[in-house]
């Protein structure tokens, strides 16, 4: 009799080849996907190569993603890419996603259908916990986890305690998915489920769109989480079925021994801001317009918020209008295929009126590799994920963390501004 | 293992952005890496010619943010010993076991200080500040953690799995 199981244990449970785990036990997984991008791919090679790996075990569960420096920035970046582009070529690894077919790698797989529910997901990028939306046990390792699954197709994990997260009612206007879960962060604090899984569940995750849940997930690390789990339900299968994945609904049990269980309530959720420099240091949108913080740059993108609805959002406050003379804006789609959807629905069109800058996919000055680094003294609002000292640049420099709409009303009004005052 | 050696000390939530900034990252020569080491908290730290054989001591959550393992390669590179914290974020933690460096979480580290001299054996879990001479007692790795770094790191204990040798 094994009894009501966290979402986590069902699914590592499944990938130990055994009928149930124990929280805290230490076991061994069969990878389905391992993601690694052009930071972290060639110390995987390295380590891979320095332990005398020759083949890759499974090359059809690796995926390489060239997004972080690409296109190229410099000849060191180039030299990287051009690494992991051999790698692939050599060891037969057809998900290897260059530019022009590549995007941001945690927007790219789910659109391309490459993470099914259930699966289990390391990456060697920290947020590879977004995965975790489609239900998938997905979390960040370190690339000699990666160099580990070349050699032998497994990877090691240490079944985690859960944290129970009950969403009520449903998000209002333009809040967010990114409001929801900056929320959480200041709530946890950036080590509250540090070794934990958190998982979704209540009526309020049926409101909540898959860009939604995506959001939510991708920075369930900033809180320390090892992933951020989504039940697999309607919205789910819908999503998939275009992808021609079938799969079948997966949720957490009651009563599965869960390390706290929290509620929020979506309807009285407002637009957060976090300020420097950690993302639990969140105040409601109303209190950040109330310190009339002036911003040089604004930057609407990444892996938490460059997906079609996020930028769809932002048109809807950008449409007609033009960012203050200021500052600038660099609205970068999360992939080709976001790019593509975003020319169709008239958004580029939009941005580009309203005097943005819209970039190739890449995930760039998120972490302060290129296309929008700030000098020192500078100020940008970000609907990236991290406003770590130095994070975009300069030490001296400083990040505020918000929506894609939030980002978007605070390009047309010059200081940070919630999306209800434009 | 016994570890002698000197303290730098950091406070809470250090992040690998702060241990090695992304902007060094088109590169993966962890040696030429390592000069850039805290560059953006404590700059020229990663040059100064006395790293060799110290211990980083820090408060919580040492090692949050990007999984980037360039973070404890860059710490053993430089010469560091081993990395003393009052608790480590996840990913860090393990990619630091994975590559051999040790990491000891001690709950009571608030005294240790700038330059205080450690004696440290990783497989006991015993530390002593010989400075203000108090003596520290750590919970020991769990115990697939520790097999890790008896093998020197997880390759080399995968391998001994994979060909039938582990235990």
């Amino acid at each position: 009799m094994i009894g009501p199981q966290t979402m986590a244990r069902k699914i590592l449970a499944r990938k130990a080849g055994r009928s149930s785990v124990a929280t805290g036990e230490f076991i061994l997984v069969d990878v389905d996907v391992a993601l690694a991008n052009d930071i972290t791919a060639p110390v995987a090679i390295d380590e891979f190569r320095k332990a005398g790996g020759e083949r890759v075990n499974r090359p059809e569960a690796v995926v390489l993603v060239a997004d972080h420096f690409a296109p190229n920035k410099d000849i060191q970046s180039a030299e990287q890419v051009q690494k992991i582009r051999n790698f692939a070529r050599e060891q037969g690894i057809s998900r290897y996603f260059d530019v022009g077919r590549m995007g941001i790698e945690h927007v790219l797989l789910p659109e391309a259908g490459l993470v099914n529910p259930g699966d289990l997901v390391v990456g060697a990028d920290s947020h590879t916990c977004t995965h975790g939306a489609l239900g998938a046990f997905a979390c960040g390792v370190g690339s000699t986890d990666i160099a580990g699954v070349f050699m032998t197709g497994k990877a090691w994990l240490r079944v985690p305690e859960t944290i129970r997260v009950r969403l009520e009612g449903s998000l209002q206007g333009e809040v967010s998915g990114k409001d929801l879960i900056l929320h959480l962060i200041s709530r946890l604090g950036v080590d509250g489920a540090n070794y934990q899984a958190l998982e979704f569940t209540g009526p309020g995750v049926e409101a909540l769109s898959m860009e939604g849940r995506l959001t939510v997930s991708n920075m369930a690390v900033e809180s320390g989480a090892k992933t951020g789990l989504f039940p697999v339900d309607a919205r789910t299968l819908d999503f998939l079925e275009p992808l021609a994945i079938d799969s079948e609904p997966l949720a957490g049990d009651d009563g599965a021994g869960y390390a706290r269980e929290w509620m929020i309530d979506l309807d009285r959720l407002t637009a957060q801001v976090a300020y420097p420099h950690l993302p639990s240091n969140c105040r409601d949108v109303d209190a950040a317009e109330r310190d009339r913080i002036p911003v040089d740059q604004v930057v609407i993108g990444s892996c938490t918020n460059g997906r079609i609805e996020d930028l769809r959002a932002a048109a809807r406050i950008l449409r007609g209008r033009r960012v203050h003379p200021s500052l600038r804006c660099i609205i970068i789609p999360g992939s080709q295929a976001v790019s593509l959807q975003a020319i169709r629905e008239g958004l580029t069109e939009i941005f580009i009126e309203a005097g943005c800058a819209v970039s190739t996919p890449t995930c760039g000055p998120c972490l302060g590799g290129f296309m929008g680094i700030l000098a020192a003294g500078e100020r940008c609002l970000a609907t990236t994920n991290r406003n770590f000292i130095g994070r975009m640049g300069h030490p001296k420099s400083e990040v505020y963390l918000a929506s894609p709409a939030t980002a978007a009303a605070t390009a047309l009004a010059g200081t940070i501004c919630g999306p209800n005052h434009i | 293992m016994l570890i002698k050696g000197p303290v730098f000390r950091f406070g809470d939530h250090v992040n690998t952005d702060e241990i090695i900034a992304a902007r060094y990252l088109n590169r993966s020569d962890m040696k030429e890496l390592a000069d850039f080491l805290m560059e953006d908290i404590r700059p020229g730290f990663g040059r100064r010619p006395d790293l060799p054989g110290a211990v980083l001591a820090a408060g919580w959550n040492f090692g949050c943010g990007s999984s980037r393992e360039h973070a404890p390669q860059v710490i053993r590179s430089a010469g560091i010993a081993a990395v003393v914290a009052r608790s480590f974020a996840r990913i860090f933690l393990r990619n630091a076991v994975n590559i051999g460096l040790p990491v000891i979480q001690l709950p009571d580290c608030d005294g240790i200080g700038e330059g205080d001299r450690l004696e440290i054996d990783v497989e006991s879990g015993r530390l002593i500040n010989v400075t203000q001479e108090r003596e520290y007692s750590c919970a020991p790795y769990p115990g697939f953690m520790r097999e890790i770094m008896r093998y020197g790191g997880w390759l080399a204990y995968a391998r001994s799995l994979q060909s039938g040798q582990g235990n």
